[in-house]
């Protein structure tokens, strides 16, 4: 309908999302030499694979239509108190900590800190999560994250495959009282390495020759606390490692795992101040002893020095990892879950030790009340030993009323089977709560005392086992005690954060990773109690908002790729690269095909590729790039020919990973399919060809899309992330399920993530940029990214060398700058030139990926040409400080680059012995007078940090001393 | 230029041969050339004494900040020591490679093999120095 009013900006989000102003894209196509972002566009994407018509996706609402679209959505779903555990619990998010990391930008919307001399703020955060997480399993070793706990079992399984000698076929014990997700995640992983899972009773395994591990829950599903000394120790005799899956707030009053024989722990630590959110996102954790650190999943946040001597974190041990050992990485884990630890970190620091164990006491103590008070009722609790988690027997005739009960006082409890039901508190449960909860068991009857006289007899008693009783102090650094008045909390995480570079600073130029606007508005609804409240296994008619909210981002996902039938399992991309090449395999399997397991993979690929395939147990081809950085035709169907018995699948990126259109892509597919193999696309750059061509279109068969790369999830330092693969009808059968929430996939490949959908309470995000911008915004995004991906080209290509272009000598979303030219003539190379960008107030582009050497430059649509120019402006400048040192004006060694980062310590010493000006290193743009993100370290020595790996806060920090390095 | 002594034997995967004098043991450990390249070593991974190695078979990885890469065996043999100053020293690799940076000593199977590695003309020519 035609409006009589004027329109307002608010009317038009995309205007807000994209960088350039209509005046600004005029003058950026004349520098470019086009008339129109259509005639750029045509020349850039080959006409073979363009879409000819519009998306059909739903027309643009404004930022309000769009919330309370939201809000309509959020009030269809109904939070009932959830009782149901399985390592999901309510907890409550300190206030502070949702309003000034988890809704602040300055927070979310940093990237993986690689640059880490402006990420020691989050580096410092991260180094908290894994102190707690080592103090509190007992072992020496922890990383900073993993995606949820059953991919962190699974990991676990993985690292005791690689360290324990094994014949053929191992075997991998799995306690059949571990979550049944936990459970069925191990079991996809192992399969496919040829391992057996056997799943039995723990007190009943045997050690036989072959098996080389085992895992076990700690408290149990069913809450039962045991000992787990004895089974340790019989694993230990026969070089088996145990596995120990457990919860954070029983640690704090129960015996750490390291102490009783655990060789690994892992779990979820949702429960400290992160929302259940339907699944997800929340961190998983993952410790191990100091001996196997180098085989330990995921980074792993270590302490090192810069160069000054000062104590400087950085991520240690990265030749563990996909980017560099690619197919022998110990793990294809790529982004993990930082925003998530941070905030289970945070959780820590401000309740301190006394207060944790204040929250685990009271929980503990109102599950005692309500043992008794079930018990007086007439109910057996099955386990004596329990924490927060009590397993009740009931007459199987009685399972229903009493869980109808519940639902009726909207309260969900857990049916174990069809005489159990399971109750499991948390920190949110109230003396009410478990009059309620009581209240459904009482089946008529009243009890004879009230809650609070039973709480008051009940007060000395517990549950938990005399030998377990946590023994000595826990959390004794001092960051755990500094921060507990809400004034010095909010100033703590100020700290930090202006200690990092975020999107509020700058732009962060890093090609492949796509650092979009996440707009205000998309993220509001994550905090929102509607969406964060639910549990993930709640019954599905409680979570109608959720329900169709999936289903209209899975249309529209399935729209934009051209693969209709949509998994929204694989919470992160490495999970769907995983995921995807598990359904070709299933697929080949179903068709008595078993032998396809060769996976081809370009030169060129990101790391997690060929770590993803070993993980699917796929035997990983690489295919030839040629001079221009395309994919080698010839290669591909000389190898698909060589292997067409064995091959399973294709990976690869489009546009690919140096930023190019390939005009063969067709040619690539066809020659896949033709020799019987199928075509995984990796949608990293997907951003490249939204509305303008579709991975279903030109023969890609199953393809994942970065949520929280092309649909503004932001990337939180370093996740989450959200890796949903969308399928062809052929594939559609072997999609990934659930154990415990039937997805309905009757051929499925296995369970990839612990929740059903991944992790929800971030899909509202993509849900909101496809409403805000419709069909024709998202178009326009793809076109505006390639627009300021070749005006970076154009302003920088006389200054620097350039590497791969497309037919007319453009590029698609980013483009790759060769630096290794200078290294000759200057002795600089890329990490000089990122580190002198950190003066000049940016992130570095990408470096070293995917040429060694070099660096990727991806601006994305949301960047001002302002913007862009001062950064091309600072390439520039460092480009003119380069040939100072050609030309023998500055010193090859003492120069601007080779000593950058300045921090401002430096600057402002007394000493200055410099050949150059301090203005000069510390303001060389007027742009960096008027600010910048400063570096709070000098270069940091990796060196040393690997040499020596300290993941913990040290003892020494007990203390107001500045930590030692180098003692 | 790189250090390439010219009394050592060598492979195109730049580990070097150096001989012990007697009883057929030698030294196996990376060249100048490539510890320049790699940058400074942070870890060493070395086989158990007294395992065996064929030739050209990976025995071990090496890892600097931000490379990996395997070692491999110039020979045929077995490991009868490894140098047990690297794991707290990796430095070494890069300090003194011919000399307190050698990795392991190696009993050859077949002493004959030593002729069918590189001279050090054949490596310097291999790595266009």
């Amino acid at each position: 309908m035609q409006t009589p009013l004027p329109h307002t900006d608010t009317e038009q989000f995309i205007s807000r999302h994209v960088g350039p102003r209509p005046d600004d894209i005029q003058s950026m196509l004349e520098t470019l030499g086009y008339d129109s972002l259509d005639s750029l566009v045509d020349a850039v994407v080959p006409q073979s694979i363009r879409l000819d018509r519009p998306l059909e996706l739903p027309t643009a609402r404004t930022e309000r239509d769009v919330l309370e679209a939201l809000d309509a959505l959020a009030a269809c779903n109904q939070v009932f108190k959830s009782y149901l555990g399985l390592g999901y619990s309510d907890c409550i998010t300190p206030p502070v900590i949702q309003r000034n990391l988890l809704e602040n930008p300055g927070w979310y919307t940093a990237y993986t800190p690689y640059q880490a001399e402006i990420a020691q703020g989050r580096l410092e955060a991260l180094l908290n999560f894994q102190t707690m997480v080592s103090d509190l399993t007992g072992l020496a070793v922890a990383n900073a994250s993993l995606l949820d706990e059953g991919t962190a079992a699974a990991e676990a399984m993985t690292m005791t495959l690689g360290l324990v000698k094994h014949a053929d076929e191992p075997t991998f014990l799995v306690a059949s009282d571990c979550h049944p997700q936990t459970i069925a995640v191990v079991e996809t992983r192992a399969t496919v390495r040829g391992v057996r899972v056997v799943v039995a009773d723990p007190h009943q395994f045997e050690f036989a020759p072959g098996v080389i591990g085992a895992l076990i829950q700690y408290p149990t599903t069913e809450g039962q606390i045991d000992d787990y000394g004895s089974i340790c120790e019989k694993a230990h005799a026969a070089e088996a490692l145990v596995t120990v899956a457990t919860d954070l707030l029983a640690l704090t009053i129960l015996a750490p795992p390291g102490e009783f024989g655990a060789d690994i722990a892992v779990g979820n630590s949702q429960r400290f101040g992160v929302p259940m959110g339907y699944g997800g996102p929340h961190a998983g954790f993952f410790a191990t002893r100091d001996e196997y650190k180098r085989k330990i999943p995921g980074r792993v946040i270590g302490i090192s020095k810069d160069r000054s001597g000062n104590p400087a974190l950085r991520m240690s041990l990265q030749t563990r990892e996909q980017h560099i050992r690619r197919d022998k990485a110990t793990s294809n884990i790529c982004t993990a879950q930082v925003l998530l630890a941070v905030i289970a970190g945070m959780y820590a620091v401000y309740h301190g030790p006394e207060g944790l164990t204040r929250i685990a006491r009271r929980v503990h103590a109102l599950t005692v009340t309500l043992a008794e008070a079930l018990r007086r009722l007439g109910h057996h609790v099955v386990h004596d030993s329990y924490f927060d988690t009590i397993c009740v027997a009931v007459d199987p005739a009685q399972v229903p009323k009493v869980i109808d009960a519940a639902v009726q006082s909207r309260m969900n409890l857990r049916v174990i089977s069809s005489g159990r039901i399971g109750i499991a508190l948390d920190e949110t449960t109230s003396v009410t709560d478990i009059e309620d909860i009581a209240a459904c068991f009482s089946l008529g009857q009243e009890l004879p005392i009230t809650m609070l006289q039973l709480a008051a007899e009940t007060r000395d008693e517990t549950a938990i086992p005399y030998d377990l009783e946590r023994q000595g102090a826990i959390l004794s650094h001092r960051a755990f005690h500094r921060y507990h008045s809400e004034t010095e909390m909010m100033r703590y995480l100020k700290k930090l954060e202006s200690r990092d570079l975020s999107l509020t600073s700058a732009m962060i130029p890093l090609g492949s990773c796509t650092m979009k606007l996440n707009a205000a508005v998309e993220m509001m609804p994550i905090t929102w109690r509607q969406f964060g409240g639910l549990h993930p296994f709640a019954p599905r008619e409680q979570a109608e908002g959720y329900r169709m909210l999936f289903t209209e981002l899975e249309q529209h996902l399935a729209e934009i790729t051209g693969l209709p039938h949509i998994s929204l399992q694989p919470n992160a991309g490495a999970q769907g690269e995983f995921a995807g090449l598990l359904v070709i395999r299933a697929f080949h399997d179903s068709r008595g095909d078993a032998g396809r397991t060769v996976c081809l993979i370009p030169k060129s690929a990101h790391g997690t590729n060929p770590a993803s395939a070993v993980m699917a147990g796929m035997k990983v081809i690489q295919v030839a790039t040629d001079e221009q950085g395309n994919v080698d035709l010839g290669d591909v169907r000389a190898k698909t020919a060589e292997h067409k018995d064995a091959l399973a699948a294709l990976m690869i990126t489009y546009p690919s990973t140096h930023g190019v259109f390939e005009a063969d892509i067709r040619d690539i597919c066809e020659a896949v399919h033709e020799n019987g193999g199928q075509v995984y696309l990796d949608g990293a750059n997907l951003n490249a060809q939204v509305g303008l061509c579709r991975p279903g279109d030109y023969g890609a068969d199953v393809c994942h899309i970065n949520l929280h790369k092309t649909f503004a999830i932001p990337h939180g330092g370093g996740g989450p992330g959200m890796g949903p693969i969308c399928a062809a009808d052929h594939l559609a059968p072997f999609l990934p399920d659930h154990p415990i929430v039937q997805l309905g996939h009757e051929q499925s490949c296995g369970t990839i993530s612990a929740a059903p959908w991944g992790s929800p309470s971030i899909l509202p995000i993509s849900w909101a940029y496809i409403a805000l911008t419709g069909s024709e915004g998202q178009t326009t995004a793809t076109k505006a990214a390639i627009l300021n991906a070749n005006y970076v080209v154009k302003r920088l290509e006389s200054e620097y060398s350039l590497l791969y272009s497309g037919e007319n000598g453009l590029i698609g979303h980013e483009c790759i700058i060769d630096t290794r030219p200078f290294k000759q003539t200057s002795g600089i190379d890329a990490e000089d030139i990122a580190k002198r960008l950190m003066d000049y107030g940016f992130h570095a582009p990408t470096v070293s990926f995917p040429v060694i050497g070099t660096l990727m430059v991806e601006p994305t649509e949301s960047e001002s040409k302002e913007e862009l120019d001062r950064f091309c402006d600072a390439m520039l400048a460092i480009r003119e400080e380069i040939r100072e040192i050609e030309d023998g004006q500055a010193d090859r060694e003492d120069n601007l680059l080779k000593n950058a980062p300045h921090t401002l310590a430096v600057i402002a010493a007394d000493t200055w012995d410099r050949p150059y000006p301090r203005e000069r290193a510390a303001f060389p743009t007027a742009a960096t007078r008027d600010y910048k993100c400063w570096p709070t370290v000098g270069r940091i020595d990796g060196a040393f940090g690997d040499r020596n790996l300290v993941c913990c806060i040290p003892m020494s920090a007990y203390t107001d001393e500045p930590i030692p390095v180098g003692a | 230029m790189s250090n390439i002594p010219d009394d050592l034997h060598y492979t195109e995967e730049h580990e070097y041969v150096k001989s012990t004098g007697g009883d057929g043991v030698v030294i196996v450990g990376i060249t100048d050339y490539a510890q320049g390249e790699l940058g400074d070593v942070v870890y060493v991974d070395l086989p158990d004494v007294g395992s065996t190695v064929g030739q050209m078979d990976v025995f071990g990885t090496i890892e600097a900040v931000k490379a990996v890469t395997e070692l491999f065996s110039p020979l045929a043999g077995e490991v009868v020591e490894i140098n047990p100053d690297l794991d707290s020293n990796p430095n070494l690799v890069n300090q003194d490679p011919y000399g307190d940076g050698w990795m392991i000593k190696l009993r050859m199977q077949n002493p004959d093999d030593l002729g069918q590695l590189l001279t050090a003309d054949d490596y310097r020519q291999h790595i266009g120095e």
